[in-house]
Formats: C-alpha cells, sequence, structure tokens
C-alpha cells in the first residue's frame, strides 16, 4: 500500500456539542445551533463566522427517524451560513467521522481555508420497534434484516463468534459497560451521567417509595446481572451493553495549517486519516475482528506515521459492549483475543494504562448517529487541551485517535490528531 | 454482450420455490451465496445459476428478544424470543437465517459448529406472503 499524505494539513481549532440526550419537543436544528453556538465559544480568537466557506454535516436517517432528509442545508441556514455550500454526508453511524473527512479533504485540497463539519441526529421521536426498523436499514436489508437480524443481533452475534474462538467470559461485557457510565459520570454532556450504583439505588428507593418489595442487589454487578433489571436485548447482550436512542449535535471547525495559531492557542492537527468500506456482516471472512477499521487504521497510523503505543486518548464506537473490545483489538492496542482480558483488568479505564472511551463512549455518553464520530472529535479536543476536568487522562496527552463505524463495519473512519 | 443469469431479487422465487439458488462465475468457478451478478475476481458478469446443497454449520448466532415489526407481526416477542444465525454452508459460503431446532429458552446451550440443513419459511398471507431462508438442525 502506497503511503498517502494530504496536498496540506489541516487542523480543528474549535470544537463543541450540545447536550446528548432526549430532546422532547426540540427541534433538530435548534439543537444543533446550541452546538454550534458552543463551538464558536470554544475559539481562542475571535473570527468572524460568515467566514466559514463551506459546511459538511453528517446526518444518518433524518429522513426516517423524522421525516426530514436534505439536512445540511437546512442546518447551514439556522446557523446563519446561507449561502455556503452545505452537503449532507451518510455513512451510516460513521457518518460524522466521514463529514470529518470530506471537510478535511476540501481544505488539505487547497479549495476552502475554513469549514465547517457537523453531526446531527434526532431519534426519541420515533417508538423503539421503529429506531429497530431504522437502524437496521444500515445492515443488508435483503438478506440479514429479512430473517430477523436487528442491529443489536449483528452485534450479538460477533459476540457469540467472539466468545467461541477466544474463551471470552460475557460477564466481561457487563465490565466494559459499567466502566463507561464510570467516566461518563464525570462528563456533563452524557446521557447518562450516573455510575451503575446510583442508577441501582434509585431503582431501590423508587421500589421503597411504591412500596413494592425492594431488590436485594449486592453490588452493580448483581444488579447487572439481574435480568428483571438489565433484560436481555439479543443474547448475550443486555440493555446495558447497547448505547441508547439519543438526540444531539456535535460541531467542529477546520482550517489550514498555516492559519490555524489565528484561530487558536492550542490547535489539533489531523496528522492521519483512514476509511475503508467493507461488504454486509454475513459476507465477511471473520466475525471476531471489522476488517475495515483494521484497514482505517493502518492507513491512519502510516500518515501520522506512528504506533498504536504513541496514542494518548482514544475515543472508540462502542455502539455494543462487544465493539468496543473487538476495537481495542483492531486499533493495535492489543493483540486479536486478547482485548477481552484487557477490559476485565481493568486496563481500559481511567485508572489503567490505555484509557479507551473517556466521555463515557457512546454507551454512556449517547449516540445520536450522526454526531457521535464529530462527538469523538470533541472528547479529543478536551483531552489534548488539558480541558477534560475530572474526566482528564493524566500525563498531558498529545496524541488523540477516533475511531467510527459504520452498520456492523461496513464502514470504518479512524482519525488521528496531535496538539503541538 | 454477455449478461449474467442471476439477479438478486430471483433468490427469494427460489426460496419460495424451496430452493436455494446461488450464482457460479463461469469464468473462475467460484460460487457465491447470496447470488452476486457480478464477479469481484473477474470484474465481469458471466455467471450462472448453481444450487447449493443446503448443508452447513452455524458460525455465529443470536436469540432475540426485542424483535424489529416484521418479526413482531410474526408473533414473536420478548416472552417467544428467536435464533438468528450467519450459517457456513459446505460450499464454504456464509448467509444469515432464522435458525429452528434450538433451545431458545437457554441460549447458552446453543453450540457454534452445530451441522444445520436448509428449511423454507412461509410468512404472511395474500401479496404479503413471503418465503425466509431458515436452517434447522439435523
Amino acid at each position: 500500500m502506497t503511503k498517502r499524505k494530504l496536498g496540506r494539513g489541516v487542523a480543528v481549532v474549535a470544537a463543541g456539542m450540545s447536550k446528548f440526550g432526549c430532546y422532547n419537543g426540540m427541534a433538530t436544528r435548534d439543537i444543533f445551533v446550541e452546538a454550534y453556538r458552543e463551538m464558536l465559544a470554544s475559539l481562542d480568537h475571535g473570527f468572524d463566522p460568515r467566514e466559514i466557506e463551506a459546511v459538511y454535516i453528517g446526518n444518518y436517517s433524518g429522513d426516517l427517524f423524522e421525516g426530514q432528509a436534505h439536512m445540511a442545508p437546512l442546518m447551514t441556514d439556522w446557523a446563519g451560513l446561507s449561502p455556503r455550500p452545505a452537503t449532507r454526508v451518510e455513512d451510516a453511524c460513521a457518518s460524522g467521522s466521514a463529514a470529518l473527512r470530506q471537510g478535511m479533504l476540501a481544505v488539505a485540497s487547497g479549495l476552502y481555508d475554513i469549514v465547517l463539519v457537523g453531526g446531527v441526529e434526532k431519534m426519541s421521536e420515533l417508538p423503539t420497534e421503529r429506531v429497530t426498523d431504522t437502524l437496521a436499514t444500515a445492515s443488508d436489508v435483503v438478506y440479514e434484516a429479512a430473517v430477523g437480524f436487528t442491529f443489536p443481533a449483528l452485534y450479538a452475534a460477533m459476540a457469540t463468534a467472539y466468545m467461541h474462538e477466544y474463551g471470552a467470559d460475557p460477564e466481561v461485557f457487563l465490565q466494559v459497560g459499567y466502566k463507561n457510565h464510570e467516566h461518563g459520570a464525570l462528563n456533563p454532556k452524557a446521557q447518562f451521567g450516573q455510575p451503575i450504583r446510583e442508577i441501582m439505588e434509585a431503582r431501590k428507593a423508587s421500589a421503597i417509595r411504591k412500596g413494592l418489595p425492594v431488590p436485594e442487589w449486592k453490588d452493580e454487578f448483581d444488579f447487572l446481572r439481574d435480568p428483571r433489571a438489565n433484560p436481555y436485548i439479543a443474547w448475550p447482550l443486555r440493555l446495558y451493553d447497547c448505547s441508547p436512542i439519543s438526540d444531539g449535535a456535535a460541531v467542529v471547525l477546520l482550517v489550514s495549517e498555516e492559519i490555524a495559531r489565528n484561530f487558536s492557542e492550542a490547535p489539533l492537527y489531523i496528522i492521519g486519516s483512514g476509511q475503508a468500506s467493507d461488504a454486509a456482516t454475513h459476507d465477511r471472512p471473520t466475525l471476531t475482528s471489522l476488517p475495515a477499521a483494521r484497514q482505517a487504521a493502518r492507513q491512519a497510523y502510516e500518515m501520522a506515521r506512528i504506533t498504536p503505543q504513541d496514542v494518548d486518548a482514544v475515543e472508540v464506537h462502542d455502539c455494543f459492549t462487544i465493539a468496543e473490545i473487538i476495537a481495542s483489538e483492531d486499533l493495535g492496542f492489543f493483540e486479536a483475543g486478547e482485548g477481552w482480558k484487557a477490559a476485565e483488568d481493568g486496563v481500559t479505564s481511567l485508572k489503567g494504562t490505555r484509557p479507551i472511551n473517556s466521555s463515557g463512549g457512546l454507551k454512556s455518553k449517547g449516540h445520536p448517529v450522526g454526531a457521535s464520530g464529530v462527538g469523538q472529535v470533541v472528547e479529543i479536543w478536551h483531552q489534548l487541551r488539558g480541558e477534560a476536568g475530572e474526566r482528564q487522562i493524566p500525563g498531558s496527552p498529545a496524541i488523540g485517535l477516533t475511531h467510527n463505524v459504520g452498520g456492523t463495519g461496513q464502514t470504518c473512519v479512524v482519525n488521528i490528531f496531535e496538539r503541538r | 454482450m454477455t449478461e449474467s443469469e442471476v439477479y438478486t431479487h430471483q433468490f427469494s422465487k427460489h426460496l419460495a420455490e424451496r430452493q436455494l439458488i446461488g450464482s457460479r462465475c463461469k469464468r473462475c468457478g467460484r460460487v457465491f451465496l447470496p447470488p452476486r451478478s457480478w464477479c469481484p475476481d473477474c470484474q465481469q458478469n458471466e455467471l450462472e445459476a448453481y444450487q447449493f446443497s443446503g448443508k452447513g454449520k452455524l458460525a455465529a448466532f443470536t436469540v432475540v428478544y426485542v424483535a424489529p415489526t416484521a418479526m413482531l407481526a410474526a408473533g414473536y416477542d420478548r416472552k417467544n424470543p428467536y435464533c438468528v444465525g450467519v450459517v457456513e454452508l459446505e460450499e464454504g459460503e456464509r448467509i444469515p437465517a432464522q435458525i429452528f431446532g434450538v433451545d431458545v429458552q437457554h441460549p447458552e446451550s446453543i453450540r457454534i459448529g452445530t451441522p444445520l440443513q436448509a428449511l423454507f419459511v412461509e410468512r404472511g398471507e395474500g401479496e404479503h406472503k413471503k418465503t425466509i431462508l431458515g436452517f434447522e438442525v439435523t
């Protein structure tokens, strides 16, 4: 494979996001404006937003979630940026990172110097079964959805293949969810900003209030093992293994490297970027790895001229707990079949040596599909600038990586950022 | 110009006839299930229909408790979950299918590698009638 490099360097100079969660009675455009406002507030130096030259928006399925397609010009207009060219990018759950990559390529090409990249999704308008149907449209609907495969079911099938091949104990999935809730509790933007213990105590308190029998959970894992508290969605995956139904938006500003310091005292330079595609889940030679993730990671590491060991902060696509374990192997942090042991040993927690998903990940922070990839960049922005508060990764991290998966790995985008 | 003799939408017609028909590249001999109308290796479309034996084994599975609307309509729900899996056929291809003859109340008892045989399941009525690919434990 030939090494690829950008025509010129590109930097992130501002980043913002709405809180992720359920926005009843609030329109998508207003959620987007909230993220846009926070992005502008993050600029270290003043700037007239009308200097923005083009807009790329990641949005998975406004069409099906809320009956609204053609999201990019609408968001652009609501930000007061018409008539800038506005393009929606759709690669399922990787739409946000794919939009970022398109924005990066537009700046690297020399066509634009200043580009806005956003991601937005509003999922909570639909009942759960129709959200399930809509997410399943990112699989192969002719063969997979037709026989009853849902999105959780496809990842659950990967989980059974992983357990079979590597002897993983399904208990480890509970630990990944527990860990991401611990992280999310430190993130004010998280949809479920509560550790599992708090959720468990709230359930007990609610039972007492209603005069119902109070469940006797010994600890958080006892709670997570209880099928009444944590029912199966698709065996072996339970409710707390699945990212939630979320609304939210995230926005970053990209500029050419040579003008980055005019905007920010501590810009993040995009030093590596990779993207790959793949066949539907059933049509791959392996179900215990995402070949597109390995390919995208290799491209990004080669462009950045770094190894996985050089990465300090990592946001991976944990739409399901098994996905985080597989991602930790696909990105080269652990050997194939070793990721579950690292998760079990606490290596991937903020207190461990390879913290993963300091934001709480998709599980706890929330997963408004098209916004998730851009939301990951917002976390890396805070981590590399030392602005992550209680969840700050120690040791002044300088290199951050995002791993964003579309579908079950039909798309994967990996981007690497550096603070210099 | 030569043309493929196989198209994606013939697959469900063949299922209704209780046949598992994929495709085979006339040049390199590679077989495909689901049927492809374009050989990715030869980069051409000289493919013919190819009958699969319907024998395979379970490569991955799950038991689904939160069903999509189509499966709810077929009578499945949390109390009546169903098993779906990826089946590896003896010809080497893999295909998703509903799995029958396993104990869905005890998913931990279901084994990867279990030998399976294709089965054709009729769902819906009138113009909504469809045949779904299933596999059952032999």
